[in-house]
Order: C-alpha cells, then structure tokens, then sequence
C-alpha cells in the first residue's frame, strides 16, 4: 500500500513540477499563451481543463487497454484517442450545463476548445509510451491537468502585473508574454533531478 | 484483409458507442430554455417601465411568446412592433393606446435644490439609475436612466422632470445591428459587382 502511495506522490509531483506539461514539454501551449490574460478565464480553463484531462486520460486509457490492444490495432491509437477526447469533451460540456449554469457560463467557450488542446492528447498517448496501469494513468491525468492549471494560473498571474507595468513599446503585448513563458519555462526546469523518474 | 476489416469494424464500433452515450446524454441532460424569449427580449427596448402591465421586458417577453399581443410597448414604439411582427411572422399593429403613447427618449431629471432625500424614487427605479441616501440630495445617472416614468410618480415634492433627449451629434449612435437571419452586409457592393461582372464578358 505504501509502495503504492509513493508510486502515486511520484508520479504527481513528477508531473505537476519536474516535467510540468507546458512549461517543461511544451504541449498545450495555445491556451496557456491565449487565455492567459485574465485570472478569472485562466481559473475557469483550468478547471475545465483538469476535468477533462483526467477523465480523457482514463477513458483512452481503458479503449486501449480493452479494445485496441487485443485485436493488435495500437498503429490506431491517435485516431481513437482524438474519438474519445471529443467524446469527453462534448459529454462534459452537456453534464457541465445542465448542471451547473453558473460554471457553464464561466467556462464558456474554453470547454469546447479544450478538444484541441495538445496537451490532452499528449497525456493519453504517453499513457500507452509510458506503460501506465489503470490508477497511474488516472495520476498522470490528473497530475498533467494540475501542473497545467499552476502553471497557466500563475502566468496569469503575471500578464496581469506586466500588462500594468511600464514595459518598453516594442516589447508590448505578445512578446513581453513570450519572454515571461520562457522565464516561467526555466525556473521549471529547476525542477529537473528532483524525483528520478 | 482481416486486419483492415477487424481495424474497421473496431473504430466504427467505438464511434457507434460513442454516438449512444451522447445521444443519450443530449436527452437526459437537456436544458430547458427557449431560444425564442432571448430573441423577443433582445428587441424589447429595456426599459423595465412596466407600462406593458408586466414587471419588466423579460416577462413581457415570456408573455408574447406564450401568445400575448406585441403592441403593449410604448417606449418601444411603432419600429419594435413591427420587429416584433417580423420575427414572430405576424401582422404589425398600431401601438395600444391604453398603455401609453409613443414619446420621444427622455431622462428623468432631480431638481436637486428641491430634493428632501425620501430615497423613494430609488426604490422606484427599475435599472438603479438613481444614486443618492437618506437625506441626502438624490440624483440620476443620465447614461442609466431609460426614461420610464416611474420616479416620477412617487416623488412627494414633484422635483422629478422628465427631460426628453434630442439627438446631437455628441450623443448619437449607431443603430444596433438587428438580429436578422438574412443580413445583407455590404450591400452597396452588390451592384458594383454585377456591374463588373457585365463589363469582362
């Protein structure tokens, strides 16, 4: 139990710190660049996002595992996985606003974009490169999804102090955001060596 | 060949299931609303000025969709009536008289001199427009104020003036566009097109 535990805490700060999806491997770099400029949406896309990716990570995970494995159809992987996030998406999204208006309405159209987020694919198929059982693969998803929300909050976080602060003209607006991911992106990978795994 | 047909057969298989789970969720997660309320409330004026003989334009609204008579909109006047008869396809009718007549745009006015302080006609304001505290002199916010009479009435000294607004050029605005289905955008180049496409033949 306790192995297994410690496997679970690895993995998540393996994921959420040291090869942090967007500041470390670079995947889902289009929402953390675009809804970045606001706290509030960055919230909201996080949330949604974490939501999404660990259950796109465990449902992938189970069509592999279930379908696509014993009939030896894993070249078909990308194409199922991509089947199944759009399914997760478009589910989410109907239980999200019959549920809940009031989230609904925060997250708006983050939700359906979030079908094109790299970095939920890329989780579902390092999942299968990784060898991940069923919880590990629950722990990765949910692990990927937080390292995303802390590094897309905390960028926000930023871009709303830089947007105030007095930054030279040609330096204003998407550059000054790109030189603060890059920043971000290095103070990240500080992080390397901290659990071998 | 197997394998092709096997790969098929699983990837329509999934995308089936897939289909199932969706439908069904789009059924049992089915939110209620209608679409046609938003509409008619987006052509409504605003002016929560109850002359209609409901609360607000939203109930008003809820009201014409279940049947009720489109001309009970004074402020709206003649032109949301016959928005109203184009998108609902009805018959466009004069104004009903006896909730009002078609009056120009005004805003309400506090004499301020004159104002005790009741706080009454803050009560009275349907979009608080109205900005002031007890004893103290009350005033109205004009960029607020929809101009829908209902201050007037309550105000025990009579210091409300319902002022109408002219259209200057420092206050006239673009018409919003309307919501049409149809929208023919750019229309002053459909003739020049035509016109070019005679002259190449």
């Amino acid at each position: 139990m306790t192995g297994a535990m410690t496997d679970f805490l690895l993995i998540l700060i393996s994921t959420v710190l040291v090869n942090n999806f967007v500041l470390v491997q670079f995947l889902g770099l289009c929402p953390f660049m675009g809804v970045s400029n606001k706290l509030e949406t960055a919230m909201g896309m996080s949330l949604a996002t974490t939501f999404v990716l660990t259950l796109s990570s465990v449902c992938s995970y189970l069509v592999y595992s279930a379908l696509l494995k014993p009939f030896g159809l894993e070249y078909l992987q990308t194409i199922a996985f991509i089947l199944v996030i759009a399914v997760v998406v478009q589910f989410t999204e109907m239980v999200v606003h019959k549920t809940s208006p009031m989230l609904y309405k925060l997250l708006g159209i983050f939700l359906p974009l979030i079908t094109t987020n790299c970095a939920v694919l890329g989780v579902a198929l390092l999942n299968i490169k990784k060898q991940n059982g069923f919880v590990e693969s629950i722990a990765y998803g949910f692990g990927a999804a937080v390292g995303f929300s802390l590094a897309l909050v905390l960028f926000s976080a930023i871009r709303e102090r830089v947007a105030v602060a007095d930054v030279p003209i040609p330096f204003r607006g998407a550059a000054i955001g790109m030189v603060t991911a890059g920043l971000m992106s290095l103070a990240f990978m500080g992080f390397a060596g901290l659990v071998q795994f | 060949m197997t394998t092709v047909i096997t790969a098929i057969l699983i990837l329509f298989g999934l995308a089936v299931v897939f289909g199932i789970i969706l439908g069904y969720a789009s059924v049992r997660f089915r939110v209620e609303g209608n679409p046609i309320v938003d509409q008619i409330d987006a052509l409504l004026p605003q002016t929560q000025c109850g002359q209609c003989g409901y609360p607000g334009c939203r109930p008003y609204a809820e009201a014409i969709s279940n049947g009720d008579a489109i001309n009970k909109c004074p402020p709206g006047g003649q032109s949301t009536i016959e928005a109203l008869a184009d998108l609902l396809d009805v018959e466009a009718v004069p104004l009903d008289a006896e909730h009002g007549e078609e009056q120009a745009k005004t805003v309400a006015f506090i004499r301020e001199d004159e104002c005790i302080g009741c706080t009454k006609c803050i009560q009275a304001c349907p979009v608080d427009a109205i900005l002031g505290a007890a004893k103290q002199m009350h005033t109205v916010i004009s960029s607020e104020c929809t101009g829908c009479d209902l201050c007037v009435e309550p105000c025990p000294v009579d210091c409300i003036d319902m002022i109408p607004v002219e259209t200057t050029i420092a206050n006239w605005k673009w018409p919003a566009p309307a919501e049409s289905r149809n929208l023919n955008l750019i229309a002053t180049d459909r003739g020049r097109g035509e016109l070019q496409h005679q002259e190449a033949h």
